[in-house]
């Protein structure tokens, strides 16, 4: 089922939580909602689920109108951050609750159950309650409840939040691979982008209640619509900037800029990627080596550039642009590639050096 | 001061700003916190339990049995028994919705409506007896309405069932409010989610989960209703075999110096307080259970 948002805004008093969003999601697909905290995706995913309403614009599912539609009709599976489940009732009974209130008869419901519970990885367990499971268990079985009545649409706010990275990172790749084998329609809300770029098709990028951007992880990562997209998406550099002919200039920094960046001149906002830049030692250079720090696998290194001021790069941790490059050194600073936003465009809540 | 032993692993130097409070000394602090408690509780507790139980001793037990089987005495206890069933009925409704609407809906006058549940916890039973008889009493301002519907309120069953409902309102309600605020909404939230309409979620989620603080409201209902002097002498008048229950026949026996009669009726009351003790603290400890499932 493909679905279709209109125009939606949504006010709690003075504060614009969803601010005229439209998009539309194309059936079977495994989107991402992206956002900061408190930029509206959660209020966005609970108006889908019909658990708020909107205060206007409408919400389609295939071709039917479901902006009025009962939170208990649509038809929706909904997974809760913090699992929300029925702490009373046994593993086996959360999950067949949603075809028990249908009427359902019991022995069909418990072995849909069963047959979830197995297809989460869950099976033997049937009879724990939810304070006897461990989080990542929980919330599988929260989505194994939320697939029983067979939704059209799945709807998950902050799945993993409430879980540990190692058991976060296990259970992206299984939603993954579940969403893969179950085929039904997901969308779900994320603050973390390693999470929506390595779990989704479609990544809609939300800010202050606004869509920013709505593409597959490659295309908000290579042609970063917005200046905040550009900003939010991986660890950037951003200088004020002067751009002439295909170039943009910031003390001893020069970008070099694609086609397509070097329509306007004048004042702008230029976004370098930490990944995008190369050093090498060279005298006199434009820039002085300040820190060098190993993350792991990646090495970050720390300059100051001549009359532009701080900037960050990362390598691989065996990169040859490292070869020589310590505290103190001066260094030739490369730009492979950067985009540059109108200057006049605040950002709110992102300042420039 | 078990872990004395553990103290050179973590314990920093000793700094001349912070004395040492030598191992005895906290003991000692300990025992004399814990003694005052104890003798506390035995001045205002068990002493006049224990008074209680040695005077109907030299009475007899056997004089005291056949006073509180006498039919007044019965005809008390029953009244007590009766306001106990309607004041549960009552409260386990009431206490459900009021809190129900106090968490869950947001409405203009609600912190009012919060404070009003509360409100028999701060104001004396025998004054709102009082006011009560203002309105309905003799000369009442809705005295002639309720004579016109042959209704008698003062000095009369109905009374004593205002004065009990009145007292006993805040107890369900604090309860079940508590657990409702601090379980949350999302797992009503699922069960719409999953299909289940309002009523259900009630019966199948909200229910279940307020069953434990209910039933604690409920206990405290029963001990307040037994216990309860004031507003059922005020409003009911005491009158034998009509209005009287367990708490003023033992008043009325005492100013009449029927001892075996008092003491009986008394011993009786304590009996069944020591029984809702011991439920409350079994409610105590499963409520402590829920709470904790929640935030686990």
């Amino acid at each position: 089922m493909n679905i279709r948002v209109k125009n939606l805004n949504k006010r709690f008093g003075s504060f614009v939580a969803v601010n005229n969003v439209s998009f539309e999601i194309e059936s079977g697909s495994l989107v991402a909602l992206l956002g900061p905290s408190g930029s509206g995706k959660s209020t966005l995913l609970r108006i889908l689920a019909g658990l708020e309403s909107a205060d206007s614009g409408s919400v389609w599912f295939g071709d039917e109108d479901a902006t009025n539609v009962h939170a208990r009709a649509r038809a929706i599976g909904f997974v809760f951050q913090h699992y929300a489940l029925f702490r009373h009732l046994t593993v086996a009974q959360n999950v067949a609750f949603g075809l028990d209130v249908r009427r359902v008869p019991k022995d069909i419901a418990l072995k849909r159950a069963r047959d979830l519970l197995a297809l989460v990885g869950l099976g033997g367990l049937e009879h724990r309650y939810p304070s006897q499971l461990s989080g990542g268990q929980r919330q599988r079985v929260a989505l194994a409840r939320a697939l029983a009545p067979e939704p059209k649409l799945l709807l998950l706010d902050e799945p993993f939040g409430a879980v540990d990275a190692k058991v976060r990172e296990e259970l992206r790749q299984w939603l993954r691979r579940l969403h893969d084998e179950v085929g039904v329609t997901s969308i779900f809300v994320t603050h973390d982008q390693d999470e929506a770029f390595s779990v989704s098709d479609r990544v809609l990028v939300i800010h202050q209640g606004g869509l920013e951007q709505i593409g597959t992880p490659t295309e908000i990562l290579d042609h970063p619509a917005t200046e905040f997209v550009a900003r939010f998406v991986g660890e950037v550099n951003v200088f004020r900037t002067i751009v002439k002919q295909g170039q943009a200039t910031t003390g001893s920094l020069i970008a070099q800029l694609d086609e397509d960046e070097a329509h306007a001149s004048g004042a702008a906002h230029l976004v370098v990627r930490a990944y995008d830049l190369k050093f090498w030692r060279e005298d006199p250079g434009i820039a002085t080596v300040e820190r060098v720090v190993t993350l792991g696998d990646r090495v970050r290194v720390q300059a100051i550039v001549d009359g532009a001021g701080p900037i960050v790069a990362q390598f691989p941790r065996r990169s040859s642009l490292l070869k020589g490059i310590t505290p103190g050194c001066r260094i030739q600073v490369e730009v492979a590639a950067a985009r540059t936003y109108p200057a006049n465009s605040e950002v709110p809540g992102l300042s420039i050096p | 001061m078990q872990r004395t032993d553990v103290m050179p692993i973590t314990a920093a130097p000793q700094s001349a700003a912070v004395p040492a409070i030598s191992p005895t000394w906290t003991a000692v602090g300990r025992g004399l916190l814990l003694g005052t408690v104890l003798l506390y509780l035995g001045i205002v507790l068990v002493g006049p339990m224990a008074a209680l139980f040695v005077e109907t001793t030299e009475i007899g037990f056997a004089k005291a049995a056949e006073a509180v089987l006498a039919p007044a005495a019965l005809d008390a206890l029953l009244m007590s028994m009766i306001l106990v069933v309607i004041a549960l009925v009552v409260n386990a409704v009431v206490g459900t919705l009021g809190a129900i609407a106090i968490v869950r809906h947001r409405f203009v006058g609600r912190g009012a409506l919060s404070a009003l549940f509360d409100l028999p916890l701060a104001v004396s039973p025998v004054m709102i007896g009082l006011a009560f008889i203002l309105l309905v009493g003799r000369g009442g301002t809705l005295t002639p309405w309720l004579d016109a519907l042959g209704w008698k309120v003062v000095f009369s069953f109905p009374g004593v069932v205002i004065g009990t409902l009145f007292v006993t309102l805040p107890y369900t309600v604090r309860e079940v409010a508590y657990v409702l605020e601090e379980i949350g909404t999302s797992e009503e939230e699922a069960a719409t989610t999953l299909g289940a309409s309002p009523w259900q979620t009630f019966w199948r989620v909200t229910l279940p989960n307020i069953r434990i603080p209910l039933g604690y409201g409920l206990l405290m209902t029963i001990a307040r209703t037994l216990g309860e002097f004031g507003a059922v002498l005020v409003l009911g008048g005491s009158i034998s075999g009509q209005t009287q229950t367990a708490t003023t026949f033992i008043h009325d026996a005492m100013e009449e110096r029927q001892e075996a009669s008092a003491y009986g009726m008394a011993l009786v009351l304590a009996v069944m307080s020591v029984g809702l003790l011991l439920a409350l603290e079994w409610a105590k400890t499963r409520r402590q259970q829920v709470l904790k499932r929640s935030s686990t």
